[in-house]
């Protein structure tokens, strides 16, 4: 299985990235792209940009412990993700799941598991900018909801 | 051993890391929030509401009551908000 894992301050090209992970695999038959780009609103506030700061070598890890996980869930093919952190404006992308596998259900599954396990797993922390001000974002009891179904499925 | 904050934990600290030799009687991570807190009124309120705070030791997430024992790298941050 091919599995990359970037944290990066550059964007990055989801089609790009989707050709890469299947390029010379005849044995694909579902390829599932999930980007997560900065909105410019949240909660009735106007966003005017995100700073997404990391904590180093644990993200990466912390994602490489995920991945590992959902080949244990899922028969894949190949994962790609990118983190990016720095500063971000509406309409920039900010993270990027891929994975592929011979079948669909799998493939969407393992993204969506990935990104639970993102949001709420992996080492990265919001300061949003808004017509409010400054300030961190709070985690949402929603993420958290949405990471306990994966751990209800296993049991 | 080597502390990290980061978010709202560094900023209210107002540093991203430290080295520090916690005391004998320091055995869990709930003890070194409870032994930094007492350090300056900057870490009293980092830690304020210390059951909202998580850790991490050598890189891999533990609870309150995990033991610091040996360990290189602890940090300390809010609820993580990636993605």
């Amino acid at each position: 299985m091919t599995v990359t894992i970037r944290l990066q301050r550059e964007d990055f090209d989801a089609a790009k990235e989707a050709a890469e992970l299947t390029r010379g695999h005849t044995d694909i038959g579902a390829l599932v792209t999930f980007a997560g780009i900065c909105r410019d609103h949240e909660a009735g506030r106007g966003v005017a940009a995100l700073t997404l700061e990391h904590y180093p070598g644990m993200a990466e890890e912390e994602i490489a412990r995920h991945i590992a996980e959902a080949q244990t869930r899922w028969p894949l093919l190949g994962v790609t993700v990118i983190h990016r952190h720095g500063r971000m404006q509406p309409g920039d992308n900010i993270v990027l799941v891929v994975t592929a596998s011979a079948h669909r259900q799998a493939a969407f599954e393992a993204a969506s598991f990935l990104m639970d396990y993102l949001k709420t797993r992996a080492p990265f922390w919001k300061l949003e900018e808004s017509t409010g001000g400054k300030d961190w974002v709070a985690a949402k009891d929603t993420d958290d909801d949405a990471v306990a179904r994966w751990v209800k499925d296993k049991a | 051993m080597k502390l990290l904050y980061f978010a709202w934990v560094r900023e209210r600290i107002g540093k991203a890391d430290e080295d520090v030799s916690p005391p004998a009687g320091v055995v869990t991570i709930a003890d070194l929030m409870k032994w930094l807190s007492g350090r300056g009124e900057e870490y009293a309120y980092a830690f304020e509401n210390s059951k909202v705070i998580r850790a991490a030791i050598d890189r891999n997430h533990v609870q309150a009551s995990a033991e610091i024992a040996g360990a290189r790298e602890i940090a300390f941050f809010p609820p993580m908000t990636g993605g």
